[in-house]
């Protein structure tokens, strides 16, 4: 097991090379300078001034070298400075971080909650009003687009209602409250987005979650089990649910990218700062260090993941061995 | 009298300290070293923190901020400013004349990424005289020159051994200006808050808060729960969203004319509209007065020419041609353009007349214009296209390597008239903004005159004159000055509209003690 990690861990580096190479010449031939540059068409910087800032960010020298530089300097972890603002990009992709980790994280764990036990009742009431509503439900859900629901919600939570604020993280005298003030706080500022973000997820993990349940149903173990006399609860929980769970870890899995992925969309709505938006603005900037960071950062976690899918799934499944 | 002056007192001093301002912009501030900020988020807030030597007032003419007063001498070679005294940075440290030389330094030092060297590499030397005078003398005279010294002054004390590039004080600057900077938080907002020791007077809003908020529906969410007190409006958001009892009772509005102008420019290079009389037809056969009803809901005006309205600068004598699509199709005859085979369209030699227009993405006004204008020059026989570029390629792939036929874009309208970088005859080159390729000796004469010229009455002649070629030259169909709408929660007192808009006087605005709302914000 140990040497299977190892290898898929080492198997990284070559592939990192390779997208990092490909995604750096794809930028590179996109037409269009870092905007920060190009300063968007004022008369009073000249065309000399930008040359100057140019060779100043080391853009004038032939692209290979600057493939060559960046990647020297990536080997040493420092992934340059942002065109746009001169920071650091890991300074400011770490700032961003927690909040899109936060809201990942939640909405991933209000999808599984409310999801698999959905799925599970769906497939358990196979052809019921239940099952039929609850699919058109997910289905609805699924089709709205996120800032068309977003706004609504806005609407009825935060206007009509009073509830909710309706954007950022905190309220504007938050350093002044105390500490269950300021949880209270947060979580008054998160709901919604939180909310918004699960809505897509719910509908494909439940219905993952309703297929492979009747599926695991049908299954001749399950006849076993009810000719053994266990009770339903067993049946459903001990023996069918962990089967038709699997598939769920393999998604979850595959999720981990997708963590630190935020969405521009609801970002922007909601006015989180979150990583979707930040890379958003360094691609129509064509803040090349800043995209190239994402870049990597993704590719990194996308390997990760898959290779903690297959873990974990070797872990619950006892029939899959990968030692050997 | 006696009771008059005592009311007139009592109203002076009722302003009201306190409460803080919550204004939302869609962007955040990148830089706030102002030599360094080049977008209008961190402009705006580094403006409040420092100040410069100059400043615009109400009416748009250069008066003094840090300098008290200036001279100019030797026809306009050498500007001496006299500096006030007793100014403090926000830690403390007095500010003098080094400061204003460290500033120029940076600015024409080759290693800071300031885009803002321009104006400052026409200076020949600058000489610290004493603590408080300064003495800059130009290569020849400049009269721009003098409004260029409204760029912010930076602290020595504090920069002298940063690396301006990476310098913390990007996210922390130290000014003299009204407000002092507290915090920070990227992408969610940013907060002033006032300087007791400003040096005109203590400003009476105690807090500003710059929130971002990326998504405009969203700032308009926020202005009807009042999360929001200040915001640009949109004209559908001023006319129909905004007029209900609601927004009557908690908010106030202004419309003011916007400093910038939306313009249709042809590339001279191409034979077509080298002929004037094709630019003067397609000037008649388009409505602008329809295009302000249509796209702006009539908040703007035609544009005549590239200078602000009512300003110094602007004459008013030139009057917007008619909309006329019958002289535009004898202006069109006389230049050779006519349908002689029946198809709808005018051809000459054989070619029929077909353009694009190209603009910008993300800008609907803009598309919306260019399609009023392909209908309206339907009308005269004139097939129009439309093409929408992405910003950065429509910089790199078409303005800069001059690769259009006609395109339709705006430009801002600096409050310093000079526009020498946009219709001289030698700016045509590459990257340069003269990308029309406009040239008129008469009007090239005009612009070098209009900035050797200290005397506003001369610079005035220059500049109308100009005006009046360019509107029967037509290197650009001016099409509109949009009005720049904002929208301002009702409890803030002191609003003064005039030409320059309402923030010059940010420093006298107030709340009355009972109606403001953020007082626990102010310890």
């Amino acid at each position: 097991m140990i040497n299977y990690i190892l290898k898929r861990l080492l198997g990284i580096v070559p592939m990192l090379l390779g997208i990092t190479l490909i995604s750096f010449f794809v930028i590179k031939l996109a037409p269009g300078k870092p905007v920060i540059l190009q300063q968007a068409l004022n008369p009073k910087i000249s065309l000399e001034e930008i040359r100057r800032l140019e060779k100043l960010e080391g853009l004038d020298k032939p692209i290979q070298v600057q493939y060559v530089n960046w990647i020297s300097n990536i080997a040493k972890f420092n992934f340059g400075r942002s065109y746009g603002d001169g920071r650091p990009v890991m300074e400011k992709v770490l700032e961003r971080l927690p909040v899109t980790l936060t809201i990942n994280i939640l909405s991933l764990i209000f999808i599984l909650a409310i999801a698999i036990p959905w799925g599970v009742k769906s497939a358990l009431k196979e052809g019921s009003f239940f099952d039929s509503a609850s699919t058109v439900f997910m289905f609805l859900l699924f089709a709205a687009p996120t800032f068309w629901l977003a706004l609504l919600l806005m609407q009825l939570f935060c206007i009509q209602l009073g509830w909710f604020p309706i954007s950022g993280m905190t309220s504007l005298d938050f350093e002044y409250f105390s500490w269950p003030q300021k949880l209270w706080d947060l979580a008054r500022h998160m709901f919604l987005p939180v909310l918004v973000s699960s809505l897509g997820g719910f509908a494909g993990v439940s219905r993952y979650m309703r297929s492979n349940m009747i599926e695991a149903m049908s299954q001749p173990y399950i006849y076993t089990a009810r000719a053994k006399g266990l009770t339903e609860n067993e049946i459903i929980y001990k023996h069918a649910l962990r089967n038709a769970v699997l598939p769920i870890v393999t998604i979850v899995g595959l999720s981990i990218p997708g963590l630190l992925g935020g969405s521009v969309i609801f970002e922007s709505l909601f006015a989180i700062p979150g990583i979707g938006r930040l890379f958003y603005e360094a691609a129509m900037m064509r803040d090349l260090n800043l995209i190239m960071a994402e870049v990597v950062l993704v590719s990194i976690l996308t390997m990760l993941g898959n290779l903690v899918a297959d873990i974990a799934y070797a872990y619950v499944d006892p029939r899959i061995r990968y030692s050997k | 009298m006696v009771a008059f002056l005592f009311l007139l007192t009592c109203v002076c001093f009722a302003q009201d300290y306190g409460d803080a301002i919550v204004s939302a912009s869609i962007g955040d501030a990148r830089n706030l070293l102002p030599l360094l900020a080049s977008d209008t988020a961190s402009s705006g807030v580094s403006g409040m923190v420092f100040s410069g030597l100059v400043k615009y007032d109400k009416d748009v003419k250069v008066v003094g901020d840090l300098a008290e007063s200036w001279d100019v001498k030797e026809d306009g070679l050498v500007i001496i400013f006299h500096l006030r005294k007793n100014v403090r940075w926000h830690d403390g440290a007095p500010f003098t004349a080094r400061d204003v030389e460290f500033t120029y330094q940076k600015l024409i030092d080759p290693k800071v990424k300031t885009p803002y060297g321009g104006d400052f590499e026409r200076v020949k030397s600058l000489e610290v005289l004493d603590d408080y005078t300064v003495k800059v003398t130009y290569k020849e005279p400049f009269a721009p020159g003098l409004s260029s010294w409204s760029m912010s002054i930076i602290p020595k004390h504090l920069l002298e051994k940063e690396d301006l590039n990476t310098s913390k004080y990007s996210r922390h600057p130290i000014g003299t200006g009204p407000y002092k900077f507290k915090s920070w938080k990227t992408q969610e907002k940013i907060e002033l808050t006032s300087n007791h020791d400003y040096f005109e007077h203590r400003p009476y809003i105690d807090r500003y808060i710059f929130r971002v908020i990326p998504d405009e529906s969203t700032i308009f969410l926020e202005l009807q729960t009042q999360g929001v007190d200040s915001a640009g409006l949109s004209p559908l958001q001023y006319i129909r969203q905004t007029d209900t009892p609601f927004f009557k009772k908690y908010y106030q509005k202004f419309r003011l004319p916007s400093f910038a102008y939306t313009y249709l420019g042809y590339n001279l290079r191409d034979k077509r509209f080298a002929d004037k009389r094709v630019r003067k037809a397609i000037n008649s056969a388009v409505d602008k007065n329809e295009i302000i009803s249509m796209v702006l809901l009539g908040l703007g005006k035609v544009a005549t020419g590239p200078y602000l309205p009512d300003s110094w600068a602007y004459n008013d004598l030139v009057k917007p041609a008619p909309f006329d699509p019958q002289k535009a199709k004898e202006l069109l005859k006389e230049a050779g353009w006519t349908d002689t085979n029946n198809d709808g369209w005018l051809d000459k030699n054989g070619v029929a007349f077909e353009f694009t227009i190209i603009t910008n993405q993300g800008n609907e006004e803009r598309l919306k214009v260019a399609q009023i204008i392909q209908r309206r020059l339907k009308d005269v026989g004139i097939r129009v296209k439309i093409k929408v570029i992405e910003w950065s390629v429509f910089l790199t792939e078409h303005i800069d390597k001059r690769k259009f036929e006609a395109v339709l874009l705006g430009w801002a309208l600096p409050m310093e008239p000079d526009n020498y970088d946009i219709f001289h005859s030698s700016k045509t080159g590459e990257g340069q903004f003269n990308f029309i390729g406009y040239k008129n000796e008469e009007v090239d004469k005009l612009l070098t005159e209009g900035r050797r010229n200290f005397d506003i009455e001369k610079r005035k002649a220059c500049y109308q004159r100009i005006h009046e070629i360019l509107y029967d030259d037509q290197p650009y169909m001016f099409i509109f000055v949009p009005e720049s709408i904002s929208i301002l929660h009702s409890r803030f007192k002191g609003i003064k509209p005039a030409p320059i808009g309402i923030g010059y006087n940010f420093i006298d605005w107030w709340v009355p003690k009972d109606e403001q709302r953020y007082n626990r914000l102010t310890q």
